[in-house]
C-alpha cells in the first residue's frame, strides 16, 4: 500500500523525514498509523522506536487520524499583539473543538503553531499548504464557509 | 549554457523582453491613447510602432502611451522625447507616417517636420 | 520581441497572496480578456515588495506607477483608467511625508533609506523565469568566478568584503569556507539553513520566494570556494512556497547546464536538492539541521567537532544562512570593495530586517549596517502608529534583547547592539509603543522557546521552564519579592551552561527587560498593577456610574453574563465571574467603561482568602 511512495525514495535513513512528510500528506486523515511505522521501518531498516522518536520530535507529524483540513493558528508574540486570541475564540466556536482535536464530521483539525513568518500581515493561520493573513472574524466565517463547500 | 558567451547571449535577449522596466532607454515613444486618439486610429499607430522597432531591433528605445493630451483635432498625437533633447510632438498620425518618423527620426535623428505640431514642453 | 505595452508586477510574496493577491491577478486576467487586451499587457508575479503593511501591491512599468492596498474591486477602474486611458489612478497610489500623492515607489519613504543587495531582484522580477535572473546579471559572477578565478581567490575575495553571516550569529563567511576548504577530504558538503523560525522573521522567506536562483548562484559560489560537490537546501516545512520554488530553480538550472559536470566548462561539478524540517525552531542550529538531515531527532551536538571539519554523515560541511548566499553574486559583480564601502568597521554590507509591530511601514527592508534605530523606526518605519509613543524596540526575535529610547541612537551593527544587551540575530525587529506590556512580551518569548527546547540539556530544559513559572506566576498577580532577582540568576546560569545557541540566548527577552523596564515588573509584584492593562489578571474593567446611562448592551452583549443593573441603578461587572474580553467596552455607546490597570478589591481579597485556606489546609 505505501510501495508507490517508498518507490520514490532510496531506502536510506535520511530519507526519513521525507517519506514521513509524504505518507502523511497522501493520507486522507492526514497522520502516521502504527501500520505506516512498521511498512517504513521495514523498507528503511530502522528500528521502529527510532521513527516514533522522530515523529515524535517533530511538531508537524500526527501519530493521531486528524480532519481534512489542518489549521495552524500562529501563536507567537506578533500575531497575539494583532489579536490572535480572539481569532483563536471564534475557531473554536464556530468549529466546537478545541486545541489538538477535530470536529466531528472530520473536515477540520485546529491546531496552534509557532511563527509562520507571515508577520506583516498578523494574525495568521496555515491551512493545510495555503497560508490566510490579516484575519478578522468575519474573514473566517467566509473562509471556513468555503472549505466546507470544496468536496 | 556552457560558456560566458552563452550566457551573455541569453542576457541581451531576455534584457529585450523586461524592456519596459528597463531603465537603459535612450528614445522614449508615447502614443496619445484617450478616448479620441483611440477613435481616429492611435492603437494602429502604437502597434505599428512596436512592430517597426522591433524589426529594427531597436533595444534602446521604449513605447508607452498617455491618456487625452487635450489636441483632439490632431489625434493620433505621439510624443518622441529624448534624453537631452526638445520634446517632439507629432500630430495627425497613421501607420504610414508611423515607418517614416521610426526611420528618419528615431534611426537616423531627423526630425520629420511636416508631421510636427509642437516641439519642446 | 513582443508587442506587449504594460509590464504589471503583482506581488505574490506570502504576505500579499495571503491578503488576496492571487485573487486580485485572476480579476485583471479576466477583465483584460473580456476587453481584448491580454497580449498588450505581461503580468508578472513577482516576490516580495516589501512593504507589507500596504498590501495588495502592484507596480505598473513603464512609468513605474506604484499601487497600494488594491482589492479586487478595484481592478475595472484600474483596466479601464490607467491600462486603457493612461490615467493612474490616484487614490490608490502612496503618499510622501507631505501627504502629497507619489507615483513612483522611489518617492515612497518606506524606500527611501533602503538600498537593495540581497534583495536587488525581489519584487521586479518573476521568481520562477530564470531568463529574468540572467537579465539582471544571474551567474556572470559564477561564470567569471569559475573560468578565471581559483577557489582561494573566491575566499580572499569575501574575506575583503567583510560578509559575515546573516542567520544571526555574525560569523565570518570567508573564516567559515577557509576552515572546511583546508580539510583534505574529498567530499565536503555545503548547506543553506532556511530554517528561518524566528518569531518575526520573514527575510528568508521572501528571498527563497522571490529571487531563488540568487540563493543558488550564492550556494554555487560558497560551494567552489570550500570544495563542496553537493549542496542541500534545508527549508522549513511550513514555507511550502520557498520549496517550490527553490526546487524549480534547482530544475531550470540543471536543465541549463549550471547544475552537474564541467560548469561553464571548467572542472567544477555541483549539484544541490532541497531537503525540509518539520515543525522544530532548534533545526535552525547548525548542529541540529545536519541530524536533521540524517532522519535523526533535531538535538544540537556539543561543539568542537565543528561542522566545518566534522559535518553532515561526518564530512566537512559549510552551513551558511540564506541572506549571507544572496549577497554573494553582488559581491562578486560589483567588487569586496564596493561592498565595504557600505556599512561600519567591523559590520560592512547591508542586512534585511523585517520591520513588524507598532509601526506605520511594517514590512520587509534592506538598509545598510550601521543606520540607527531612529532612522529605520522613524523614517524607513514611518514612525509609530496612531498617536502613541515609542517604548521600546526587540531586536534578534526569542534570542534577543529590547533596545528603548535611550538607545535611539545606536547605529545597527553587530558589535554596538552587543554591547548594549541586544543582539542583530536574524534580522526581526519588533517596535512596540507605549500600549505593551514589556513583562508580557518577555514571557511570550520565553514560552516559545521553552515550547521549542529539543530537551537535550538541563540547564535549558529545566532552567527555562522554572524562569517561565516565575513569569507566569508574576503576570497573573502571584509574583514574590524575590522573584526579580531569581530571574536574573537563573537566566545568567542558563546562559552560560547551555549546550547550544537556543538555550544559550533564550534568557536574553527577560535580562533585558528587566535591566531596563524593571519598575514594570515591581510593579506587577508589588502593586498587583499591569500600566498598560495587557496582563489580564492585573487590570480590570470598570463602568463609571456617572457615565452610565443605563442601556444594558454591555450586559446583553456579555459572553458569560457577568454584568447586571437597571435603568435607574446602573450597571455593574461582577468581578469574580469576568473573563477580561473587553466586549462591554467596545459595546458601550457613551465609553463608560474602561480599564483599570490594578487587580480589582474584590479578586485579590479572594484570591488572599484561598491562599490562606489552602495555608491552613497544609
Amino acid at each position: 500500500m505505501y510501495q508507490e511512495i517508498f518507490s520514490k525514495y532510496t531506502p536510506t535513513k535520511d530519507n526519513l523525514i521525507y517519506i514521513l512528510h509524504d505518507i502523511q500528506d497522501n493520507d486522507p486523515q492526514h497522520y502516521i498509523s502504527e501500520e505506516a511505522v512498521q511498512a517504513i521501518s521495514e523498507y528503511l531498516n530502522i528500528p521502529s522506536n527510532h521513527i516514533y522518536g522522530v515523529i515524535t520530535f517533530y511538531s508537524m507529524y500526527s501519530t493521531k487520524p486528524r480532519g481534512k483540513n489542518i489549521i495552524r493558528l500562529c501563536e507567537s508574540p506578533h500575531c497575539y499583539i494583532k489579536g490572535s486570541e480572539n481569532i483563536l475564540r471564534k475557531l473554536k466556536n464556530a468549529l466546537n473543538v478545541g486545541i489538538g482535536e477535530t470536529t466531528k464530521d472530520k473536515l477540520f483539525t485546529l491546531e496552534l503553531c509557532a511563527c509562520l513568518g507571515v508577520c506583516g500581515n498578523a494574525p495568521v493561520m496555515m491551512i493545510n499548504d495555503d497560508v490566510y493573513g490579516d484575519l478578522t472574524e468575519e474573514k473566517i466565517d467566509e473562509i471556513l464557509a468555503r472549505l466546507r463547500e470544496v468536496k | 549554457m556552457k560558456t560566458l558567451a552563452d550566457l551573455k547571449k541569453i542576457r541581451e535577449k531576455a534584457q529585450e523582453e523586461m524592456k519596459l522596466r528597463g531603465s537603459n532607454v535612450r528614445v522614449k515613444v508615447v502614443v496619445g491613447m484617450g478616448t479620441s486618439g483611440i477613435a481616429m486610429g492611435a492603437r494602429e499607430v502604437m502597434k505599428t510602432f512596436l512592430e517597426e522597432i522591433s524589426q529594427r531591433n531597436l533595444t534602446d528605445v521604449l513605447v508607452t502611451q498617455t491618456g487625452e493630451k487635450g489636441l483632439s483635432s490632431m489625434e493620433p498625437v505621439v510624443d518622441v522625447v529624448e534624453e537631452g533633447k526638445d520634446k517632439v510632438t507629432y500630430g495627425n498620425m497613421t501607420p504610414e507616417k508611423v515607418k517614416k518618423v521610426v526611420v528618419e527620426h528615431i534611426v537616423n535623428g531627423r526630425i520629420v517636420s511636416e508631421f510636427v505640431v509642437t516641439t519642446g514642453n | 520581441m513582443s508587442l506587449k505595452r504594460i509590464d504589471l508586477l503583482i506581488c505574490c510574496g506570502s504576505g500579499c497572496v495571503s491578503a488576496g493577491a492571487l485573487k486580485i491577478k485572476e480579476k485583471i486576467q479576466s477583465v483584460l480578456k473580456d476587453k481584448g487586451l491580454l497580449n498588450e499587457i505581461n503580468i508578472i508575479e513577482t516576490g516580495c515588495m516589501g512593504p507589507c503593511d500596504l498590501g495588495p501591491v502592484m507596480i505598473v512599468y513603464p512609468e513605474g506607477i506604484f499601487y497600494q492596498k488594491v482589492t479586487v474591486n478595484d481592478v475595472e477602474e484600474l483596466v479601464e483608467e490607467h491600462f486603457i486611458k493612461g490615467r493612474p489612478v490616484k487614490r490608490l497610489m502612496a503618499q510622501d511625508k507631505q501627504e502629497q500623492v507619489v507615483s513612483t515607489a522611489k518617492e515612497i519613504p518606506f524606500y527611501q533609506k533602503q538600498v537593495k543587495v540581497a534583495l536587488a531582484n525581489c519584487g521586479y522580477i518573476d521568481p520562477e523565469s530564470l531568463d529574468e535572473y540572467i537579465a539582471q546579471g544571474g551567474y556572470e559572477a559564477l561564470g567569471t568566478l569559475l573560468t578565471e578565478k581559483k577557489p582561494a581567490d573566491a575566499i580572499e575575495i569575501v574575506s575583503k568584503s567583510g560578509l559575515r553571516g546573516r542567520g544571526g550569529g555574525g560569523f565570518p563567511t570567508a573564516t567559515k569556507w577557509k576552515l572546511a576548504a583546508g580539510n583534505k577530504d574529498s567530499q565536503k558538503y555545503i548547506i543553506c539553513n532556511g530554517d528561518e523560525g524566528d518569531p518575526g522573521a520573514f527575510m528568508d522567506r521572501s528571498l527563497l520566494e522571490g529571487d531563488p536562483h540568487r540563493v543558488l548562484e550564492g550556494m554555487m559560489i560558497a560551494a567552489y570556494a570550500m570544495g563542496a560537490s553537493k549542496g542541500f537546501f534545508y527549508i522549513r516545512a511550513e514555507y511550502p512556497l520557498a520549496i517550490k520554488r527553490i526546487k524549480g530553480a534547482i530544475e531550470q538550472a540543471r536543465e541549463a547546464g549550471l547544475l552537474g559536470k564541467n560548469i561553464f566548462g571548467s572542472k567544477f561539478e555541483f549539484d544541490a536538492e532541497v531537503r525540509t524540517g518539520a515543525g522544530a525552531f532548534v533545526c535552525g542550529e547548525e548542529t541540529a539541521l545536519i541530524h536533521s538531515i540524517e532522519g535523526e531527532r533535531g538535538h544540537p551536538s556539543a561543539k568542537p567537532p565543528y561542522p566545518s571539519d566534522k559535518g553532515l554523515w561526518g564530512k566537512p560541511t559549510c552551513v551558511n544562512n540564506v541572506e549571507t548566499f544572496a549577497n554573494l553574486p553582488t559581491i562578486f559583480l560589483k567588487g569586496p570593495e564596493w561592498f565595504a564601502s557600505m556599512g561600519t568597521k567591523t559590520s560592512k554590507g547591508t542586512k534585511v530586517f523585517a520591520l513588524t509591530g507598532d509601526v506605520k511601514n511594517t514590512g520587509l527592508v534592506e538598509v545598510p549596517m550601521g543606520i540607527t534605530l531612529r532612522e529605520m523606526i522613524f523614517e524607513v518605519g514611518g514612525g509609530i502608529v496612531g498617536d502613541r509613543n515609542f517604548k521600546a524596540v526587540q531586536l534578534g526575535g526569542p534570542s534577543g534583547g529590547c533596545l528603548t529610547t535611550e538607545h535611539l541612537d545606536v547605529p545597527v551593527d553587530y558589535e554596538s547592539l552587543k554591547e548594549k544587551g541586544a543582539m542583530m540575530g536574524s534580522g526581526g525587529v519588533i517596535v512596540m509603543n507605549d500600549s505593551n506590556c514589556m513583562v508580557s512580551i518577555a514571557k511570550f518569548f520565553l514560552e516559545f522557546s521553552v515550547e521549542e527546547s529539543c530537551g537535550k540539556c538541563s540547564p535549558c530544559r529545566i532552567g527555562l521552564k522554572q524562569m517561565l513559572d516565575i513569569m507566569e506566576r508574576i503576570t497573573s498577580g502571584k509574583g514574590k519579592e524575590e522573584d526579580i532577582e531569581e530571574l536574573i540568576r537563573l537566566g545568567e546560569a542558563i546562559k552560560q551552561l547551555s549546550l547550544c545557541g537556543l538555550g544559550q540566548t533564550a534568557p536574553n527577552p527577560v535580562l533585558s527587560t528587566i535591566k531596563y523596564f524593571r519598575n514594570e515588573y515591581e510593579a506587577h509584584i508589588r502593586d498587583m498593577s499591569c500600566s498598560t492593562s495587557v496582563c489580564l489578571d492585573l487590570m480590570h474593567f470598570n463602568i463609571d456610574k456617572a457615565k452610565c446611562i443605563g442601556c444594558s448592551l454591555c450586559a446583553k452583549k456579555c459572553p458569560v453574563t457577568c454584568i447586571s443593573g437597571s435603568k435607574e441603578e446602573k450597571f455593574t461587572i461582577h468581578q469574580l465571574d469576568c473573563i477580561k474580553c473587553g466586549t462591554c467596552m467596545e459595546v458601550c455607546p457613551v465609553k463608560a467603561i474602561s480599564k483599570i490597570p490594578q487587580m480589582n478589591d474584590e479578586v485579590k481579597a479572594c484570591r488572599e482568602k484561598q491562599r490562606l485556606q489552602s495555608e491552613y489546609e497544609e
